[in-house]
This record gives C-alpha cells, sequence and structure tokens, in this order.
C-alpha cells in the first residue's frame, strides 16, 4: 500500500488557484521530490498534507486512511514528521530538550506534571542527534544555532516518532554544498533501509537530481510533469517553466 | 416606546464621547504599537485643564467651545512631551513594558493632579444654555447631549478626512500597515509618531473636557475611562478606526440598555459581548493581524540555576525561618506579607514568563480567592483550612471556564480580554453589597486558635507559599512545563510535534489562578478582612510590577521582584504622601534601564563571558 495517496487536492487563496487539484502517490521507502519555481504551491501544498492548512477539495489518504483537514497534532499522531521551510524550533530550550519535546510528545508524558523531564528520553535524543550530526551540540542553545544546523536538528525533531512520512520544505537551504549531500544521503539511508516515505521540496537541483526516486513539477499550482531525473530533465514544459519559453513576452 | 428611544439617545451620547477618546488610543497604537495606558491620564488632565480654564472665561457657547479646544491643545503639548521624553525611548520594547511604563505615568498624574487641583470632585457650573433641553416624542432631552451626539460623527469625518486627503494621513496609514517599510522609504519616523501622539492626546483632552458639564473632574476618571476605551478598541480592532467608531456605538448602546435590563451588572454584558466578538473575531470586528515587525531578541534558555545562587536561596529560606524568633509584630506582618506576594507574583509568572500569557487582571484570581476564604469562614462558618483550600479549588475552576476565552487570543488582546474580567469581578464584589459587603468588605476573618499566634500564622503562610512557588517550579521542569514553554516558543513546532497547545496553555492558566486563589486565601486571614481593592487594577499591576521587576525570563525573577517590590510598596508608603508619584517614577525608570528585571539583569552579567 502507498503511504501517502493524494487526489484531487485543491486551494484557492481569494482568486488565487494555489493548488489547482493535483494527485499524486508516495510509496514506503521512497523519496519524491516536489519541484517548481517560487509561488508554484510547493509549500501550500505541505500545509495542506499536515494539516495546518484546510483544502478546499480533495483527499489526502495516509496508508490508507482519511486525513484530510485533521489538525497537525493528530497528523503527527498517525506518524508524520515535517520540517519547515523557516525553520520552526523551541528557541528557549537547549538543542537535545527540542528532540526530547517531540519524543515526550509522542509516548503521550506531555501530561505529566512533577518527574523532571530533562533525564526522560535524554540518551534517546541523543542517539537522534547523533544520526544528524548534531551530538556535538546537544547542550547548545537551539536559538543560537547556525542555520544550515537548525535544519539538521528539525529534522531530528521531525524523526522523534519514527514516521511513516517525512515532509521536508526545503531542508537545505542555508547549508554548505557539502552539508547538502550529506543530509539527503541520510534521509535516502532511512527511506531505503527504514522504509520511511519522503516527500520534499528543493531548490537546489543538483541535490534533487542526486537522491530523488521521482519527481513532480509543478508551476501555478498544476503538476506539469512527473518521472526520474532523466524524463524531467528532457522535458519542454519543465524547461519552458524554469527557464521562460517567450511566450508570456508575446511569443515573437 | 419613548423610553427605548430617549434610552438610545444616551446611549449615542455616550458613544460619542467613548470615541473621542477610544480614536485616540487607536490611531497610537495603529502607528506606534503602544497600548497607552497613560490615555486615561491625558483625558483626566483634558478635564482638569477644561475646568480650569472654562471656569475662568465667559459662560457662552462660543467661549465653552474655545475652551474645549484649549483643553485639547494643551493636552496635545504635554502628549508631546510624553512622547518625546518616554514613549519615544520604548517603542522597541515588549508590549509588556510598555503598558508598564505608562502605567508608571499614569500614577505619577494621579498625584500631580492631586497636588494641584486637590482631592474634591471639580463640576463645571452649567449656565442656562448648557442646562436647556428639548422636547422629543414628549420628553425632554438634554440638548447638550443632542450636540455630543453629533460630535462623534463629525470627528470620525474629520479623522478620515485628515488621515486619506492629507500627505501625513497617508503616511499614517502607511505606518500603520507596515512602519519598517515606511522608515525604508526614508520617512521621518519621529516626527511622524511625535505628532500621531499628539493628536491622539488632544482627542482624548477634548474628551476629557467634553466630559464636565455631565460630570465633573475627578482622580477616578483616568481608570474608568481607559477599561472602556480598552474595550473599546479591543473590539474594534487595535489601530482601526472605524472598528472604534462601531464599537463605541456597540458599546454606548450596551450601556444605556444595561443600565434598564440588567441594573447593577452593565460591566457584565459588556464584558460578554467582548468576549463573544473576541472568540468569533480574535482580532476585533475590523482589525487584522498584526504584522510581526519587532525583530524580538530570542527567550534565552532556561537553565538550572548556579550552585551559589541555590545556596543563596536555602540561606534566605533559613533566615525566612528564623525571622519570628528575632523581629517585631510589624516587620512580621510585612514578611507575611512577603510571603504572599511570592506566591502571587510566582503564579502570574507561570502563565507570563513561560506561557506566553501576559495577564493584566491577574488579582481576579487573587479576590475570588481571597472573597471565597472570607464567605466561607463568616457565611458558612467553615473552619480556616477548610477556606484555605476552597480558595484555590474555586479561583481554579472560575480559571478554567473563563480561560476558555482567554486561550485563544494572544498578546494585547489577551491582556486586555483579562484585564476586563478582572474588571467584572471586582464590579461584582463591589455592587453585591448583601454578599460581600461591597466598599465596606468582609470583615472578621481570625484564623483559627491554633494559628492565632502572628508567628504561627507566619509559619504557615511561609509553608503555604512556598510550598506552592516551589511546586509551581517544580512544574516548569517537568514534560507539562516543557509543553508549555513549547507553544510559546513555537506554536508551529508544538503542533507539528503533536502537541495540543489550545489545552496545554488553558492547564497552566487553570494552575495560575489557583495559585493566586491560594495566595488570596491566605491573604484574607492575615489582614482579617477583603476588601473589593483586592481586584483592583492597581493589584494587578502589582503582581505584573514583581514579575518584570525580578525578570520574566528567569524562574528566580518572580520570587526576587516579590520582595522587592513588597519591601520598596512599603517603604514608599512610610517615606511620602507622594508615594504613587515615586512608585510611577521609579517604574518608568527601571523600564527605561533595566528591561530584563533584577534577576535577568544579573544572570546577563553571570553569564558574560560563560556562553557561546
Amino acid at each position: 500500500m502507498n503511504a501517502l495517496v493524494v487526489s484531487g487536492l485543491q486551494k484557492r487563496f481569494g482568486g488565487v488557484m494555489a493548488v489547482a487539484g493535483i494527485s499524486f502517490a508516495v510509496a514506503p521507502g521512497e523519496m519524491l521530490a516536489l519541484i517548481g519555481p517560487n509561488g508554484a504551491g510547493k509549500s501550500t501544498c505541505f500545509n495542506m498534507l499536515n494539516g495546518q492548512l484546510r483544502p478546499d477539495g480533495g483527499r489526502v489518504m495516509l496508508a490508507g486512511r482519511d486525513i484530510t483537514g485533521l489538525a497537525p497534532r493528530r497528523v503527527f499522531r498517525l506518524g508524520v514528521g515535517r520540517t519547515f521551510q523557516i525553520t520552526a524550533t523551541f528557541a528557549s530550550m537547549t538543542v537535545r530538550e527540542n528532540v526530547q519535546m517531540a519524543l515526550l510528545s509522542h509516548a503521550g508524558e506531555i501530561r505529566r506534571f512533577w518527574r523532571p523531564a530533562a533525564a526522560m528520553h535524554a540518551a534517546e535524543a541523543q542517539a537522534l542527534l547523533a544520526r544528524v550530526g548534531m551530538d556535538g551540540q546537544a547542550h547548545r542553545a537551539a536559538g543560537v544555532l547556525a542555520y544550515g544546523d537548525l535544519k539538521r536538528l528539525e529534522l531530528a525533531v521531525a524523526l522523534a516518532h519514527a514516521p511513516r512520512l517525512l515532509l521536508m520544505d526545503e531542508p537545505t537551504a542555508g547549508m554548505a554544498p557539502a552539508e547538502r549531500v550529506a543530509l539527503m544521503r541520510l534521509a535516502r539511508d532511512l527511506a531505503t533501509t527504514g522504509g520511511l516515505a519522503v516527500l520534499f521540496t528543493e531548490h537546489d537541483m543538483d541535490v534533487v537530481f542526486d537522491v530523488a526516486d521521482r519527481i513532480l513539477v509543478l508551476a501555478r499550482g498544476e503538476l506539469i510533469a512527473e518521472g526520474d531525473a532523466a524524463a524531467i530533465r528532457a522535458d519542454t514544459r519543465v524547461r519552458q517553466v524554469y527557464l521562460g519559453s517567450g511566450v508570456t513576452t508575446g511569443g515573437h | 416606546m419613548n423610553f427605548l428611544l430617549l434610552q438610545a439617545l444616551t446611549g449615542l451620547a455616550a458613544a460619542s464621547s467613548l470615541f473621542l477618546v477610544s480614536a485616540g488610543l487607536t490611531v497610537i497604537f495603529g502607528v506606534t504599537r503602544v497600548v497607552n495606558f497613560a490615555h486615561g491620564s491625558l483625558y483626566l488632565l483634558g478635564a482638569y485643564i477644561g475646568w480650569s480654564i472654562l471656569t475662568r472665561l465667559p459662560t457662552d457657547p462660543g467661549w465653552f467651545v474655545l475652551g474645549i479646544l484649549l483643553a485639547g491643545a494643551a493636552t496635545a503639548l504635554l502628549g508631546l512631551v510624553l512622547e518625546t521624553t518616554l514613549l519615544r525611548r520604548i517603542y522597541r520594547a515588549p508590549e509588556l513594558l510598555q503598558l508598564l511604563a505608562t502605567f508608571g505615568v499614569v500614577l505619577m498624574v494621579q498625584d500631580i493632579a492631586l497636588k494641584i487641583w486637590g482631592a474634591q470632585d471639580l463640576a463645571l457650573p452649567r449656565p442656562r444654555w448648557l442646562r436647556a433641553s428639548v422636547i422629543l416624542l414628549g420628553e425632554r432631552f438634554p440638548q447638550f447631549d443632542l450636540a455630543l451626539i453629533a460630535i462623534g460623527p463629525l470627528v470620525l469625518l474629520l479623522l478620515w478626512l485628515l488621515f486619506t486627503r492629507t500627505r501625513w494621513g497617508t503616511l499614517v496609514r502607511a505606518a500603520t500597515q507596515d512602519r519598517d517599510m515606511v522608515a525604508a522609504l526614508g520617512v521621518d519616523q519621529r516626527m511622524l509618531f511625535t505628532s500621531v501622539f499628539a493628536l491622539g492626546a488632544a482627542l482624548a483632552g477634548i474628551g476629557g473636557a467634553l466630559a464636565l458639564p455631565d460630570g465633573s473632574a475627578n482622580l477616578q476618571m483616568d481608570l474608568s475611562i481607559i477599561t472602556d476605551a480598552f474595550v473599546v478598541v479591543v473590539v474594534g480592532g487595535l489601530g482601526s478606526l472605524p472598528g472604534a467608531f462601531l464599537a463605541s456605538l456597540l458599546i454606548g448602546l450596551l450601556q444605556a440598555f444595561g443600565i434598564v435590563l440588567i441594573p447593577g451588572a452593565t460591566s457584565i454584558l459588556v464584558f460578554a459581548v467582548m468576549a463573544v466578538v473576541l472568540v468569533l473575531r480574535p482580532h476585533g470586528l475590523l482589525g487584522r493581524a498584526q504584522p510581526v515587525s519587532r525583530a524580538e531578541a530570542p527567550p534565552s534558555v532556561v537553565r538550572a540555576a548556579p550552585a551559589s545562587l541555590r545556596w543563596a536561596g536555602v540561606a534566605a529560606l533559613a533566615l525566612a525561618i528564623a525571622a519570628p524568633l528575632v523581629v517585631g509584630p510589624f516587620a512580621l506582618s510585612v514578611l507575611t506579607e512577603m510571603a504572599v506576594a511570592v506566591l502571587f507574583a510566582a503564579s502570574l509568572h507561570f502563565m507570563m514568563g513561560p506561557g506566553g500569557m501576559p495577564s493584566f487582571g491577574h488579582a481576579a484570581w487573587f479576590g475570588i480567592g481571597a472573597y471565597t476564604a472570607a464567605l466561607a469562614a463568616k457565611s458558612l462558618a467553615l473552619p480556616m483550612p477548610a477556606g484555605m483550600l476552597l480558595a484555590p479549588i474555586v479561583a481554579g475552576t472560575v480559571a478554567l471556564l473563563f480561560g476558555w476565552f482567554v486561550v485563544r487570543l494572544s498578546g494585547v488582546y489577551l491582556a486586555m480580554l483579562t484585564l476586563a474580567f478582572a474588571q467584572i469581578v471586582w464590579a461584582v464584589a463591589f455592587q453585591s453589597t448583601g454578599l460581600t459587603g461591597g466598599d465596606n468588605g468582609v470583615l472578621g476573618v481570625w484564623p483559627a486558635a491554633w494559628a492565632a499566634d502572628p508567628r504561627v500564622f507566619y509559619w504557615l503562610a511561609l509553608a503555604v507559599c512556598l510550598g506552592a512557588t516551589l511546586a509551581l517550579r517544580r512544574v516548569l521542569g517537568s514534560p507539562f512545563g516543557y509543553a508549555l514553554r513549547a507553544t510559546r516558543d513555537s506554536p508551529l513546532r508544538a503542533a507539528a510535534i503533536g502537541l495540543d497547545d489550545g489545552a496545554i496553555r488553558l492547564a497552566a492558566f487553570a494552575v495560575a489562578g489557583a495559585c493566586a486563589g491560594l495566595s488570596g486565601g491566605i491573604a484574607a486571614y492575615s489582614k482579617g478582612s477583603v476588601f473589593p481593592s483586592f481586584i483592583a487594577i492597581g493589584h494587578s499591576v502589582d503582581a505584573l510590577l514583581m514579575v518584570l521587576l525580578g525578570g520574566v525570563g528567569t524562574l528566580a525573577g518572580p520570587v526576587i521582584g516579590a520582595l522587592a517590590y513588597t519591601g520598596l510598596y512599603d517603604a514608599l508608603l512610610l517615606a511620602t504622601d507622594l508615594w504613587r508619584f515615586a512608585l510611577g517614577a521609579i517604574i518608568v525608570v527601571l523600564v527605561l534601564a533595566f528591561p530584563d528585571g533584577i534577576a535577568g539583569t544579573a544572570q546577563r552579567l553571570w553569564l558574560r563571558g560563560r556562553e557561546a
């Protein structure tokens, strides 16, 4: 069964059709890239998948279960982790506490009012940080991290509840090229060995062509192409969208 | 039918005055993002200055109008001074510090007005034309109120022309939407802000002077008008002029008819409307979400206190326990007061610091607890421990119910809703004379025989208050406390890791309410009586001052702040009859000099060079 099946997903902001009824699926172990120029509707699409935005139409099925319009916290409980385009972490906590927070939530221990949280799931958190190469910074304040490190911390947080689907919105923005490759190889590894389904958006085409099994191209809210790296490279409509065809300026 | 019409006209007249004051407040907020508590003081000064001018002028209508305008000009000038000396320096400060600094001004102005004009209410001698009335449908209606009804829409029209037809107005509207962009375009912000503030001050002053014919200039008018104006501005939407007009009409009419429908409980009606509006439209009727333009520094990481601080705490505790063996009865009563203050401040800090929910009405829970304990003793004849137990239970339960409205809001809207709620509780305590004794309070709430010795009662208060404070501290370190902080730091991330931020914030609100209620219950027995002043705005501000004085970002902050503030307050009361002025001045200086509070500043100095 597919990890995620999206059908006819639609969102309109006033008169603008941000996402115009798109359909796709992600299989366990698959890395699917969602690319497209700025304003194509990638982030809107992501926000509908994890419940931050309510779609105007269409369905989102997670492992056969309809999650359309569920609140983000319920979507998390069903096994979806996500990172944000603009990183969202807890600035008043240390790096490790950020991960512990997700572990505590997953374990259903938020209603505990007495036991000190500092020691709970500490080793587990440390292990997750080690996986993204952040274990050396476990005790630093999350608020003072470099942007690339924040992205890695977000990934560790998103992986804390061993999700079946990982949504990564521009996971490597703000990173050095070598870091980008390392981070995406890690995701690749999680997908291949752990059967994790990964859906990500990305502006760096080298990263996309390097790790993605399949690529979806979104433009003005519509899916205009789908296929592996070679097919997308060869697609004329994709080239038009990215490089411009001259049609918009009069076609001469 | 006629009666309804007349009541409606009365409501419209009240709406006009309310609009004058609220318009100034909302315009100032729109541009400077400062919630100006001192707006009520400008209204008060407008009334007093207006009285001084009008009693010296001939009483013809022409001179009257001139006098009103002169009062407006005078308050505009005072506003100018206030903006350039104080507000200009705190535009980048957190909202609560701005509220506090302007409240400091309120205190100072109260003492200044008392010194200049004395304590009596000053009424304007009313010449024949001011007393004249017209016959409407067979009923007499004051002519002056008809004029007032016309003034509201007239001012709205003038402001609308000013804001849409002049270059200055265009800049003001632009700054309301995005002041950083306006600055980036090379507009002199300082002039813009100063002139807007002066305009708002003039409107407040004119509103105050126009209140003279139907009332008087008195020392209570600043806080009574500011509460109404806050309600109007919040219901209308912060920064929205048409919203303020609409809300003024709504509140004015509601008050006029409320007096008929449920006499003595108008404020409950107003509050209910405000709560409903905010639940349906969290940014008010015509307001929009505020663009996040301030680049606020990220909160610093909460870490365990250094060992030296722990030892200092243990030493202080040992001193506190041993104190009754040494000190006299007066010092003992101050120490009991301090123990109560520590819990009161810690409970506010719990929701405001880690919870990110700034309350301007925390005294409500303190008062509910105090009245619960007092009435349990007097009306139900329950023993002291039962009263002290009931206090947090009742306060916590009410907080849980009321919190349902509160936790949907944030920032200024949240602070204002809590303020409005505290005013309701105050009004109920004040007006239900049968149950609460009204202004006379509930007297004779004495401790049980075994705790009658002041020393024993002090140890009891110390044990309960400190125990509860330490428990709050422990909860902040628990998974729940972390989750609370998580919802404050990043609601987006909190939701994405499965946290139910509404439920978490509600629980924190109820815990804070219960602890404040407990401190109130102890206070009732320690003072032996309970008064409506326990719930007054001033007492809510006391709690805020303690927390901010100590520093909102540290766990030791509220404790240190409560001790420092109580000591300072008592010392000022003893030292000078101008204690309001002195306290106000100290608040202003503290906000300007130590925005992080005592503990926050100490922490910064301590950490300097120790942390990357």
